[in-house]
């Protein structure tokens, strides 16, 4: 015990005092996961915001052909402007992408309309350009009410109810809280977390070995009268105190930039006051023992910081991989997938976010799980720091 | 004193260390002379336990290094070749980290810490950071901090590689002063002057085997040579590669 206090003592105060370990851990990691989230956010806010708002420019052909459609258009803010010179245009127009989307009336438009024949009206769009997909919805929304109105003011006149046309009433009932749906947007945090905590502790997992022993240190370190097995966990201990700080910084940092995101715009209440704040700590941070193990054991296989930079830069992804899987998926948490290490903080995450009840027994397996995943990899690093082979 | 008797060491085909044998006694010190790859360093490396022997013995004290190589290890204060030291640490905290791990009393190791500061005349350097320290001074805190504990057996692994005159120098008056304190010395080096300048027993390796175990008169008498280079080279052509 006294060993591994030892040794993790003394990689805390040499790390303290390493400029590369400190701007990734203390800096890097908790920064740069707040500052692309409020990009992201205030971009796709401000995207969503405009197009709600903005007057929609409808090139029209033959606008004079059906003026009280056009007045129609007019009232739901459509602004009616002049289109190409013929259809001709307007397709060729439309395909190379110089127009979203353009609405055609034919010549015959006003005499179908007034025979109560169906009369036509095309609208240009290219499917493939999903730039144009809300331009199109629009126009094509407003040409369906219109044509709905029409058709219930024609029953009237008839003397016949418009519910007619309406025989069935379809009510779509949206039971997802605003939190529920920012957890879609917010799902993206536990991968910033996550990383954090892993850039935290990677300088020193790379130095604690390969940099050991590119440094010719670790060779009289060996020749000490110490168990190897505790070298190595003092180590490990040491990689998981700096990511556990760097863990808090980067919620810490999340606590007080989501208030400065337009959230609410887009219809989201994130949870994430200070309780949440702490108990994100403590379901995130049983992973430090995973990625501090993972990434020394990766190391210890290179013959120098530069190799094992390269390699332990891998690590980085391999959380993503479960979390991406689900988040296409749309997976429900379940008590299985609670076993696999960043997943299951993924998804407990994502519960907590949305204001879920926590799930005990998920909260039990997954810290359980992966403190054991965790002492299986670290028991792995013991083994190999007893090689003869360590030294290269 | 170290024992060692009959070590043999192989790395895949390359056959290191063929069957060394001799004796390093307290109060001496011994040289392990020869060329480069004779296999010094693998010798030396089994005895600071961090290789393990394919066959033979070696012992530290009468302590079996493969048996108890925690306890054989503590006897020992070691100077591997090349070896670091942590740049982002002062002398001073590089030799107290190893005072600690040698398991000394938290309330000696200030203490004996200033006494090895003292002894290798590094206080002018102490509290500095150990980056960007010369060659010279990184070898003096590496001596520092395997010597803090007190060891009895001292195994240095060509501790004067890229040392100046100076350098060398008080590295062998520490050497003289340690042996003097009835300690026992073993130490590694390709370069005959020296070791003849400061060892008492001198063992010429070669080709993974001894060659010779004498004293520097002894050797002169073997080889008929009075010149000690050529006596040397004399020395190891009397090895045949197995």
């Amino acid at each position: 015990m006294k060993t591994i206090r030892t040794v993790f003592m003394k990689e805390v105060i040499e790390n303290f005092r390493d400029r590369r370990t400190l701007i990734s851990a203390l800096l890097m990691g908790p920064l740069f996961g707040p500052i692309l989230f409020a990009f992201v956010i205030n971009l796709s806010v401000k995207q969503s915001l405009d197009n709600a708002e903005e007057a929609l420019d409808l090139p029209v052909i033959g606008a004079e052909n059906a003026p009280n459609l056009m007045r129609y258009l007019e009232s739901r803010n459509i602004n009616i402007t002049d289109g190409p010179e013929s259809r001709q245009a307007a397709i060729d127009a439309v395909s190379v992408g110089e127009q979203d989307v353009v609405v055609v009336i034919p010549e015959d438009f006003g005499e179908d309309f007034s025979n109560m024949v169906s009369a036509t009206v095309e609208v240009i769009t290219d499917q493939a350009n999903t730039q144009a997909e809300r331009q199109t919805r629009r126009a094509a929304g407003a040409l369906q009410a219109y044509s709905q109105e029409i058709a219930a003011m024609r029953l009237t006149i008839r003397g016949v109810s418009p519910t007619i046309m309406r025989p069935l009433n379809i009510d779509e009932v949206d039971v997802s809280t605003p939190s529920g749906r920012s957890a879609i947007l917010l799902g993206m945090l536990s991968y910033f977390f996550i990383f954090a905590l892993l850039t935290g502790g990677m300088n020193l997992a790379i130095d604690a070995t390969a940099g050991e022993r590119e440094r010719g240190s670790l060779e009289p370190l060996l020749c000490l009268p110490v168990k190897r097995d505790h070298l190595i966990f003092g180590k490990i201990f040491a990689a998981c105190l700096f990511m556990a700080i760097s863990l808090s910084l980067s919620l810490t940092c999340f606590h007080f930039t989501l208030k400065f995101m337009p959230l609410q715009e887009l219809g989201m209440t994130p949870n994430f006051g200070p309780l949440v704040v702490l108990l994100a700590f403590l379901l995130l941070v049983p992973f430090a023992l995973v990625g501090a193990s993972l990434m020394t054991l990766v190391a210890s296989f290179t013959k120098s910081f530069k190799e094992a930079q390269t390699w332990v830069s891998v690590v980085l992804l391999a959380p993503t991989m479960p979390i991406l899987i689900v988040s296409i998926l749309m997976v429900r948490p379940s008590t299985e997938l609670m076993f696999i290490p960043s997943l299951s903080q993924h998804l407990l995450l994502v519960g907590l976010i949305k204001n879920e009840p926590l799930n005990l027994l998920h909260v039990a397996v997954s810290v359980i799980g992966t403190l054991v995943i965790g002492g299986l990899l670290t028991w792995i690093c013991a083994r190999l720091y007893r090689r003869e082979g360590l030294l290269g | 004193m170290i024992e060692v008797e009959n070590l043999r060491k192989s790395f895949g085909d390359v056959k290191a260390v063929q069957g060394v044998s001799f004796t390093a006694d307290d109060g001496k010190i011994t040289g392990l002379l020869g060329p480069n790859g004779a296999g010094k360093s693998t010798t030396l490396r089994a005895l600071y336990t961090v290789l393990k022997p394919d066959s033979g013995t070696a012992k530290i004290d009468g302590i079996n290094v493969v048996e108890d190589s925690v306890a054989a290890r503590s006897r020992i204060g070691t100077l591997p070749h090349g070896a670091g030291l942590y740049p982002h640490l002062t002398a001073r905290e590089n030799i107290a980290y190893y005072a600690k791990l040698y398991d000394m009393p938290a309330d000696k190791i200030d203490g004996c810490v200033q006494t090895v500061i003292d002894q290798l005349d590094i206080n002018d350097f102490a509290d500095r950071k150990t980056k960007g320290f010369s060659q010279g001074q990184r070898t003096k805190v590496s001596l520092a901090r395997s010597l803090v504990h007190g060891p009895q057996n001292i195994i240095l692994d060509e501790p004067s590689n890229g040392l100046d005159v100076m350098a060398t120098r008080s590295l062998r008056e520490l050497i003289r002063q340690l042996k003097r304190d009835g300690k026992c010395v073993l130490f590694s080096s390709h370069v005959m002057q020296e070791v003849a300048a400061l060892c008492d027993e001198i063992v010429i390796i070669a080709a993974g085997q001894v060659a010779l175990h004498d004293t520097t008169e002894g050797i002169r008498k073997a080889t008929g040579c009075e010149d000690l280079e050529e006596a040397f080279v004399r020395a190891i052509q009397m090895v045949e590669p197995e």
